[in-house]
C-alpha cells in the first residue's frame, strides 16, 4: 500500500503529449495565431494589389488637399477652401455636439418617463407604457425620416409667418431661430462671476458635508448654491452695466420677395437636420433609458422605503438619500451602453445629410476614393468616443458603487 | 336591577355588514384611488388625459377618420378633390403593397417568395409553440434544410427556375433575409467568441476580446460602408461577392459581437459546480459544453438573444444608406413616383412601415417575455 502510494507521488503517470492540456492549448494558440497572421497578410497583400490596379495611392496626404465643398453647420472656422482634414474635424465636432446634447435630452426624458411608468396614477403610467412600447419598437432610421421629412416639412415655408414660441423662438422650414447673446466688453466679468459662483458652491458643499459629519447640523446647501450660481453672475451683470445683450432673429415680411423671411446671420439658427436628428435620437434612446430607470427603481426593495420612513425620514429625502443612490447602482451600467448606442446611432445623420463625421467622411470618400483611410478614421474616432464615454461612466460607477466594509 | 325583559329590543343575530361606501368600490372607487386621490394627482390625471388626447386623436383622425380608402392615383388623395381634410392615402399603399413586400422581384416569379414565406411560417410557428413535439427535427429543418431550400428558391438557377439577381430583391424580403440570416449565422460565431473570451488560453482570449470590442465600438453604418466599399479590396482578384452577400457578411460579423456578449452573460451565470460535475463525469470540453453548459446558458439568455434579434431587425433599415432597398428603402423610394404624389403620401408611407416594424418587434418582445416566464426554472430566484 505504502509502496504504491510512494510510486504515485514519485512518478506521476505520464500521459501522452496529445492529452496534455498545456501542450494542446499551446498548439491551438499557435494554429490560431498562424491563421490570423495568414489572413491578415492575405488581406494586406490583396489590398495592395487591388489599390495598385485601380491607381489609388494610399496614405493620409489627401487630408491637406482643399476640400471644395460647403458644410451647413460648423463650430470651427470652415470654408470651401479649407482642407479635407479640416472638414473631417468639423464632422467630428458635429458628431460630438449632437451626441452630447442628445445624451442630456434622452436622460431627462428617460428619467421622467421611467418614473412616470411607476406612477400610482393609472393614466400617467399607461401613457408612459405606450410611449415606451411604441417608440422602441420602431426603427430609429424611420423615426429620423419621420421627424425630418414629415414633421419638420409641415412647418411654414421660409417666407411665411413662422410658428412662434412666446415670441422669442421661431420655427420654420429653415429650422429653429432663437436670439443670440452678444458679448460686449465687461462680459468676461460676468462669466468669471459664474465660474466663481460654481467654485464657491462646491467649497460650501464640502464644508457643509464635513460639518454635518462632525456635528450633525445640516446646512441649506441647495439654496446657498442656487443663490451663488445664479446670484453672483446677476449681480456682476448689473454692476458692469448689462454687457450681454440678446440679438433677436429678424423676420422681414415686405420688400423684394427674395429678401423676405429670416435674415441670415442675425440671431441663432439651428438647422432642421440637427433638430430632426436630435429629436429622433433622444426620443428613441429615452424609451430604453425609461425601462432601465424603471427596472433600477424596482430593484430597490420596498423594505428600504419602510425602514427610512420608520427612521422618521420624510418622503422627499427618502427618495433622494435612500432610494435613488441604490437604484443608480443598478441603472448606471446599462445606462452607459445606451449612451454609447446613442453616440454610435448619431452616425445615421448621413441619411438626412446632417454634417456629422460619417456624412462628411462619405463626401470625402466619394471625392478622393480613399476608402480605407476614411473608414479607418471613422472607426478610430467612434472607438475612441466609445472608450472615452465608457471610461467616464466606469469612473462614475465606481464612485457610486457599494462600498463594502 | 331591572329585568332583562324590560329592554325593548335585543338583537339576537349579528348585523349584516353594510356594503362599502360607493365611493370606495367599483369603478368610482378605482378612479378615486388611482386618478383623483389628491390634488396633484388630479392635475396629473388631467394633464395625462390632455396629452393622450392631443397625441392619439390626430393619429386616429389621420389613419382612419380622415383617411381616403379608394382611388386610382393622386387625385383621390388631394384635399381639393375630396373636399375635406385628407388623412392617410391608403390606395397608395395598396398600389405599392407588392413592391413593399417583394421589391422589384419579377412578378411571374413572386410565387417563389411566397413559398419561402410560407415554409418559414410553417417551420417557425411550431418551433415557437412550446407544446408542439419534435423540436429537434423541427430545429434541424429550420436551421439546415430551410436555408438551403430558400436559397435555391430565391436565387434560382436550378430545376429550371430562372435566376433572379439579388439587386432585384427588395422590401420586406430583404429585411427578413438580412435579419434571419444575420441572426442564424451570428449565433454560432457568437457562442465561439463567448467561449473564447472565457478561455484559459491567453491568446484566444485576447483575440476574442479585440474582435468583440472592435465591432461593438463602431456604428453599423461604418460596418456597412466597410462591407460594401472595402471588402472588395480585401479579396483576391477574380473573387467577388454580390452586394447582398457583402452586407450579410458585415451584419453577421457585427451582430456576432453583440451575440457573444449576450452568451457570455449566460455562461457567467452557470455555477462552477456544473463545470466540475461535467468534468467529474469524464466529459471532454465540447461534450461538456454541448450537453451541460450551453443548454443551460442559452436557456438563460433567450431574452437577450431575442433582444439582439429585435435590434438587428430594426437595424436592417440601415442598408438603404448603402443603396439597397429594404422595406423602409422601398417606401422611401416610392415617394418619387408622381402618380401618387400628395401632401399626405410620405406620412402614409412612414405610418405603414412603422406599423409593420412595430408589429414584428412588439410581437417578438412579447414572445420573449412569455418564454422568460415559462423557462423560469432552476437558477433564478
Amino acid at each position: 500500500m505504502a509502496v504504491q502510494e510512494q510510486d504515485l507521488v514519485g512518478k506521476p503517470p505520464r500521459a501522452s503529449l496529445v492529452n496534455d492540456p498545456k501542450v494542446r492549448g499551446l498548439f491551438y494558440q499557435v494554429v490560431l495565431v498562424a491563421a490570423v497572421v495568414f489572413l491578415g497578410w492575405e488581406i494586406v497583400h490583396n489590398t495592395i494589389v487591388n489599390l495598385e490596379k485601380r491607381n489609388i495611392s494610399s496614405g493620409f496626404d489627401f487630408l491637406s488637399i482643399t476640400a471644395g465643398f460647403g458644410i451647413i453647420q460648423s463650430v470651427i472656422d470652415y470654408s470651401e477652401t479649407a482642407s479635407y482634414g479640416r472638414a473631417l474635424m468639423v464632422g467630428v465636432y458635429n458628431t460630438i455636439i449632437v451626441a452630447f446634447v442628445g445624451i442630456i435630452l434622452a436622460t431627462i426624458i428617460g428619467f421622467i418617463v421611467g418614473v412616470a411608468r411607476l406612477s400610482n396614477n393609472w393614466v400617467i403610467s399607461k401613457l408612459a407604457y405606450c410611449y415606451i412600447e411604441i417608440v422602441r419598437n420602431i426603427p430609429l432610421l424611420l423615426q429620423i425620416f419621420f421627424w425630418y421629412f414629415a414633421a419638420l416639412r409641415a412647418v411654414p415655408d421660409a417666407r411665411e409667418e413662422p410658428l412662434s414660441l412666446f415670441g422669442v423662438v421661431f420655427l420654420n422650414i429653415g429650422g429653429l431661430w432663437a436670439p443670440k447673446p452678444i458679448f460686449e466688453s465687461g462680459s468676461s466679468i460676468v462669466v468669471a462671476a459664474l465660474i466663481a459662483g460654481i467654485v464657491i458652491a462646491f467649497i460650501v458643499k464640502r464644508w457643509a458635508h464635513k460639518r454635518q459629519m462632525a456635528t450633525g447640523e445640516q446646512f441649506p446647501v441647495f439654496w446657498t448654491a442656487f443663490g451663488l450660481i445664479i446670484g453672483l453672475p446677476v449681480i456682476a451683470y448689473l454692476v458692469t452695466g448689462m454687457p450681454i445683450s440678446l440679438e433677436h432673429p429678424e423676420f422681414v415680411n415686405e420688400g423684394p420677395i427674395l429678401r423676405r423671411g429670416f435674415q441670415i446671420g442675425i440671431g441663432t439658427n439651428v438647422i432642421p437636420e440637427f433638430i430632426a436628428l436630435l429629436l429622433a435620437l433622444s426620443v428613441y434612446t429615452a424609451s430604453f433609458i425609461a425601462e432601465i430607470v424603471r427596472a433600477g427603481i424596482q430593484a430597490v426593495s420596498h423594505g428600504q422605503t419602510e425602514a427610512a420612513h420608520a427612521l422618521g425620514i420624510r418622503h422627499g429625502p427618502t427618495l433622494r438619500l435612500v432610494i435613488i443612490p441604490q437604484a443608480m447602482r443598478v441603472i448606471i451600467p446599462p445606462l452607459t451602453s445606451q449612451y454609447l448606442n446613442l453616440t454610435k446611432n448619431s452616425s445615421l445623420a448621413v441619411a438626412i445629410a446632417y454634417p456629422d463625421l460619417v456624412s462628411v467622411g462619405g463626401t470625402v470618400l466619394n471625392q478622393t476614393g480613399q476608402a480605407i483611410e476614411v473608414i479607418g478614421i471613422w472607426m478610430l474616432v467612434y472607438l475612441s468616443l466609445s472608450l472615452a464615454t465608457s471610461a467616464f461612466m466606469n469612473w462614475y460607477n465606481q464612485r457610486m458603487a457599494l462600498v463594502e466594509r | 336591577m331591572t329585568d332583562m325583559t324590560d329592554l325593548s329590543y335585543v338583537r339576537t343575530t349579528e348585523a349584516e355588514a353594510k356594503p362599502a361606501p360607493v365611493s370606495t368600490t367599483g369603478f368610482i372607487g378605482w378612479m378615486r384611488r388611482n386618478l383623483f386621490s389628491s390634488i396633484p394627482n388630479t392635475i396629473l390625471t388631467l394633464i395625462g388625459i390632455w396629452l393622450a388626447y392631443s397625441i392619439f386623436a390626430p393619429l386616429i383622425n389621420f389613419a382612419f377618420v380622415h383617411a381616403v380608402w379608394t382611388g386610382d392615383n393622386r387625385d383621390a388623395c388631394l384635399a381639393q378633390n375630396v373636399g375635406r381634410e385628407v388623412g392617410a392615402c391608403w390606395p397608395y399603399v395598396e398600389a405599392y403593397f407588392p413592391q413593399f413586400i417583394y421589391g422589384r422581384y419579377p412578378v411571374e416569379e413572386r410565387y417563389r417568395v411566397d413559398i419561402v414565406y410560407l415554409l418559414f411560417a410553417l417551420l417557425i410557428v411550431p418551433m415557437l409553440i412550446p407544446s408542439v413535439p419534435a423540436k429537434r427535427l423541427n430545429g434541424l429543418l429550420l436551421l439546415v434544410a430551410f436555408p438551403i431550400v430558400a436559397f435555391f428558391l430565391l436565387v434560382g438557377g436550378v430545376f429550371g427556375l430562372p435566376v433572379v439577381e439579388t439587386s432585384q430583391w427588395g422590401g420586406l424580403l430583404v429585411t427578413l433575409v438580412i435579419a434571419v440570416t444575420g441572426i442564424t449565422a451570428s449565433l454560432p460565431i457568437g457562442i465561439l467568441l463567448a467561449l473564447g473570451r472565457r478561455s484559459d488560453m491567453p491568446i484566444v482570449r485576447l483575440l476574442s476580446i479585440i474582435f468583440i470590442e472592435f465591432w461593438r465600438g463602431v456604428p453599423l453604418i461604418t460596418v456597412l460602408f466597410m462591407a460594401s466599399v472595402m471588402l472588395p479590396l480585401f479579396l483576391p482578384e477574380g473573387v467577388t461577392f454580390d452586394k447582398l452577400m457583402r452586407v450579410l457578411i458585415g451584419v453577421t460579423l457585427f451582430s456576432s459581437a453583440y451575440m457573444a456578449e449576450v452568451v457570455r452573460g449566460g455562461l457567467q451565470a452557470i455555477p462552477k459546480g456544473q463545470y466540475e460535475g461535467a468534468q467529474a463525469l469524464g466529459l471532454r470540453f465540447w461534450q461538456m459544453m454541448r450537453l451541460i453548459i450551453l443548454p443551460q446558458a442559452l436557456k438563460l439568455v433567450i431574452p437577450g438573444i431575442v433582444g439582439t434579434f429585435i435590434g438587428l431587425f430594426k437595424d436592417t433599415t440601415l442598408v438603404l444608406i448603402v443603396g439597397m432597398f429594404d422595406l423602409l428603402g422601398q417606401v422611401q423610394s416610392s415617394f418619387t413616383d408622381p402618380t401618387w404624389a400628395s401632401p399626405s403620401q410620405s406620412h402614409t408611407g412612414y405610418l405603414f412601415a412603422a406599423a409593420i416594424f412595430w408589429v414584428f418587434c412588439f410581437g417578438m418582445s412579447r414572445y420573449s417575455l412569455f418564454m422568460e416566464k415559462k423557462l423560469h426554472t432552476g437558477h433564478k430566484r
